[in-house]
């Protein structure tokens, strides 16, 4: 079996090459080329923040504050990371900060989850037709949406940006302040938790 | 390998990052067991799903808001 990544094509709205010259020409007080910024990524950092948080305005808010401080901030950046990559870093700590003062008894990425020991799937069905063939694309965004939205938080800002923005180990522990292991760890239980969750929608037999 | 073992890995085989030893043992597992196959299989699709999927348009209503506050900031001069 070919490792994911190889069989992902890279999304279309994201191209690295011309990214940097527009970054560049941003950075050279061009407003037109941040613009062209913000229309590509607006779509994925409002997914992203109304992922993370759950609630449509506080994404709205979260996006609006992700962009601007980007803008403000666009003479810091160095270029060491993709600008999207930046970008995401941005967006999920407003989207945290959002998170956490609306929930501030459950949200503490930075503490263990409990974990217990069943891993092993309990449901192990195959899948029909493929789910793109078998929904609309917008009918398939919902479910997709609706079972990110049932992943508790610490489980779901890290398939975020591990599975989604396809972020770096490395680079998710950094911005949520935690430990590798701990991110392969919660990833996996992620990943296995949203395959249990959508097997109700997707199993051979069913129909819609 | 058991089967607790293949799901343990499992995230490591997906991402293309398990050891040569490892890999081999995990595929001959895979091999006689279907379950396994079906969870490997079906945990790879959901990994897909999420990755090559398209956002949808911003809201129209959603999309004014952010582009006039962006407006304004962006037409003054960088400091």
């Amino acid at each position: 079996m070919e490792p994911i990544k190889a069989n992902l094509a890279a999304s279309p709205a994201v191209k690295p090459d011309d990214e940097a010259a527009l970054v560049a020409a941003a950075k050279g007080g061009e407003v037109s080329a941040f613009e062209t910024l913000v229309n590509r990524y607006e779509r994925k950092i409002f997914r992203l923040s109304q992922n993370i948080t759950q609630n449509r305005e506080d994404a709205e808010d979260v996006m609006q504050e992700a962009f601007l401080k980007a803008y403000e901030h666009l003479p810091e950046f160095q270029g060491n990371s993709r600008f999207y990559t930046w970008l995401v870093r941005i967006a999920v700590n407003q989207a945290l900060m959002k998170l956490r003062r609306r929930r501030p008894n459950l949200v503490s990425l930075d503490e263990a989850i409990q974990t217990e020991d069943d891993l092993l799937p309990r449901e192990v069905e195959d899948w029909g037709p493929t789910p793109e063939e078998r929904y609309e694309q917008s009918e398939l965004q919902g479910i997709l949406s609706t079972v990110v939205g049932e992943l508790e938080p610490g489980f779901r800002v890290v398939f975020q940006l591990r599975d989604v923005e396809e972020l770096s180990t490395e680079e998710t522990a950094e911005v949520l302040g935690l430990s590798v292991p701990a991110v392969k760890s919660r990833l996996l239980r992620a990943r296995l938790k949203l395959r249990q969750k959508l097997n109700r929608y997707f199993r051979k037999g069913d129909s819609q | 390998m058991k089967c607790k073992n293949v799901v343990e890995e499992l995230s490591e085989y997906l991402n293309g990052e398990l050891d040569s030893t490892m890999l081999s043992d995990l595929e001959v597992h895979l091999a006689k067991c279907k379950n396994c196959r079906l969870v490997v299989n079906t945990c790879k699709k959901t990994v897909e799903i999420f990755c090559n999927s398209e956002p949808v348009p911003l809201p129209e209503d959603t999309r004014d808001r952010l582009h006039k506050a962006l407006f304004s900031k962006l037409h003054k001069p960088h400091n």
